[in-house]
């Protein structure tokens, strides 16, 4: 059984069409790469998967259920969304790490914390650093590692990559590829990175707001 | 008493008023006729209240200083709702945040023996109340509807990790309550040092010994810290929902 599945959706704002009759469907553990021109509705779709949006209309599934059947918050668990830009909580990265748990209200795992920080090239230490003094590329690891602290089911990834240099970039594509090879969550990644597109698995192109090609 | 404002010495003050004008018309701030009718309106109501607030505090019924307390804490959450800025439903949460924070006030107040059910402490109590609450409530929604402007990116990112409303708001809601308490936190500390408030002033003006003034404006700092801070937590908490929709996902704020 499919774990996203999408018929018809589309996303109309005021008079505008932002997302048309998308029909796609995701199968657990697979690596979606969607490109498109900028203002394709790459990112409205996205959105909608992630249930920061609500379609217009069409379908959404998730788990061979409505997602208007899921309680938001519970589903945004299951299926996390990773900003272009991201945004971090507080003054430390510990509050950006123990955000997840707190609202989970669960205690703060910070062994996992401290591997997950090493794996990403950060140092124990690092847990008590201020977020103002971490570059571009260590704000976008802590940022990735929030997404996943606790697993979630799907990883959506908005363009995590813009921005970093090719060493940072290189860093982050081998931790979501962890994330998705060896424990297996499901990975949707907007990309404009030519390269990113080149060795995608399974491709999805959206040109005004229509799926126009890769595979459905 | 040693009041000896009277009809002649009051037309003698508009002069005051003829001074700010001038002003006015000098510098050409374009508020001349705003003046006008400020003056004009503040003459007229005021004289309204007053012969009104005679004849209820000659009545002396229950039921109608209860209904005026009501009048004055609709106005309140009205004038409220007006600095929200399209927050859905500002009026319901305005009226009944003033309404819980006047009542919790007085009544704790009632109980302490600092005040009777009597009109003439009711009345300009519950107006003192209900203002600085109006007040708080209106410095909440316009930081309410600043933050969730500013930190839009923030609260979606934190939706996005499956947060809940409250903690996707929590800072947003706990700034809000501080800019709504800021001034009246402001005004404790410097009372008598830097102003002598209106009803302490009052007093002394007509004639009451300054020790007792204060035991009066003591009882004002304490309620009026107890109805800004009710007011604006209950705002600030009934508000934030309504920069979400339905499923959860923010909306907000319209502008």
């Amino acid at each position: 059984m499919s774990l996203l599945e999408l018929k018809g959706v589309g996303y109309q704002a005021g008079e505008t069409t932002i997302l048309e009759d998308v029909d796609l469907t995701i199968n657990a553990g697979e690596w979606v790469t969607i490109a498109g021109p900028s203002g394709s509705g790459k990112s409205t779709l996205v959105r909608i998967i992630a249930s920061l949006l609500s379609r217009t209309s069409g379908e959404l599934n998730f788990a061979g259920k409505s997602i208007d059947t899921y309680d938001p918050i519970a589903y945004r668990r299951r299926v996390s969304y990773s900003f272009q830009q991201p945004t971090l909580f507080g003054e430390t990265v510990r509050d950006n790490l123990s955000f997840p748990y707190q609202i989970r209200q669960r205690s703060f795992d910070e062994q996992r914390a401290v591997a997950a920080l090493d794996y990403v090239g950060l140092a124990a230490s690092d847990l008590d650093k201020a977020v103002i003094d971490l570059s571009g590329g260590q704000r976008q690891r802590v940022a990735l590692l929030r997404n996943v602290m606790i697993y979630p089911e799907v990883l959506i990834l908005d363009e995590v990559t813009a921005g970093l240099d090719a060493e940072n970039k290189a860093f982050v594509w081998s931790m979501i590829r962890h994330f998705n090879g060896d424990d297996g969550i499901t990975i949707i990644a907007i990309t404009h990175d030519q390269s990113e597109i080149d060795v995608a698995t399974r491709l999805v192109t959206l040109t005004d707001g229509r799926i126009t090609g890769g595979t459905r | 008493m040693n009041l000896a404002v009277n009809n002649q010495s009051l037309i003698l003050a508009l002069g005051l008023v003829m001074i700010a004008l001038a002003i006015g018309w000098h510098e050409k701030l374009g508020i001349d006729r705003d003046m006008i009718i400020g003056v004009v309106r503040a003459v007229i109501q005021l004289f309204v209240v007053g012969y009104l607030l005679k004849y209820v505090f000659r009545l002396d019924n229950v039921w109608l200083t209860a209904v005026l307390i009501l009048i004055i804490i609709f106005n309140a959450g009205y004038n409220a709702k007006q600095r929200s800025n399209g927050i859905p439903r500002a009026l319901p949460i305005s009226v009944g945040a003033i309404l819980i924070s006047t009542a919790v006030t007085l009544g704790v107040l009632m109980l302490a023996g600092a005040i009777k059910f009597i009109p003439s402490q009711m009345i300009p109590i519950s107006g003192m109340i209900a203002s600085n609450s109006m007040v708080a409530i209106g410095l909440c929604y316009r930081n309410l509807n600043a933050e969730f402007k500013q930190e839009r990116q923030a609260v979606l990112e934190k939706l996005a990790l499956g947060a809940d409303l409250k903690d996707a708001s929590r800072d947003i809601v706990r700034a809000s309550i501080k800019t709504g308490m800021q001034p009246t936190i402001d005004s404790a500390k410097t009372v008598g040092i830097v102003s002598l408030p209106g009803m302490m002033s009052g007093l002394i003006f007509a004639g009451v010994d300054p020790v007792r003034a204060i035991k009066y404006q003591i009882m004002v700092t304490f309620m009026l810290m107890s109805a800004t801070s009710i007011g604006s937590v209950l705002a600030c908490y009934w508000a934030y929902r309504e920069f979400y929709n339905e499923r959860k996902q923010l909306v907000g704020p319209s502008n």
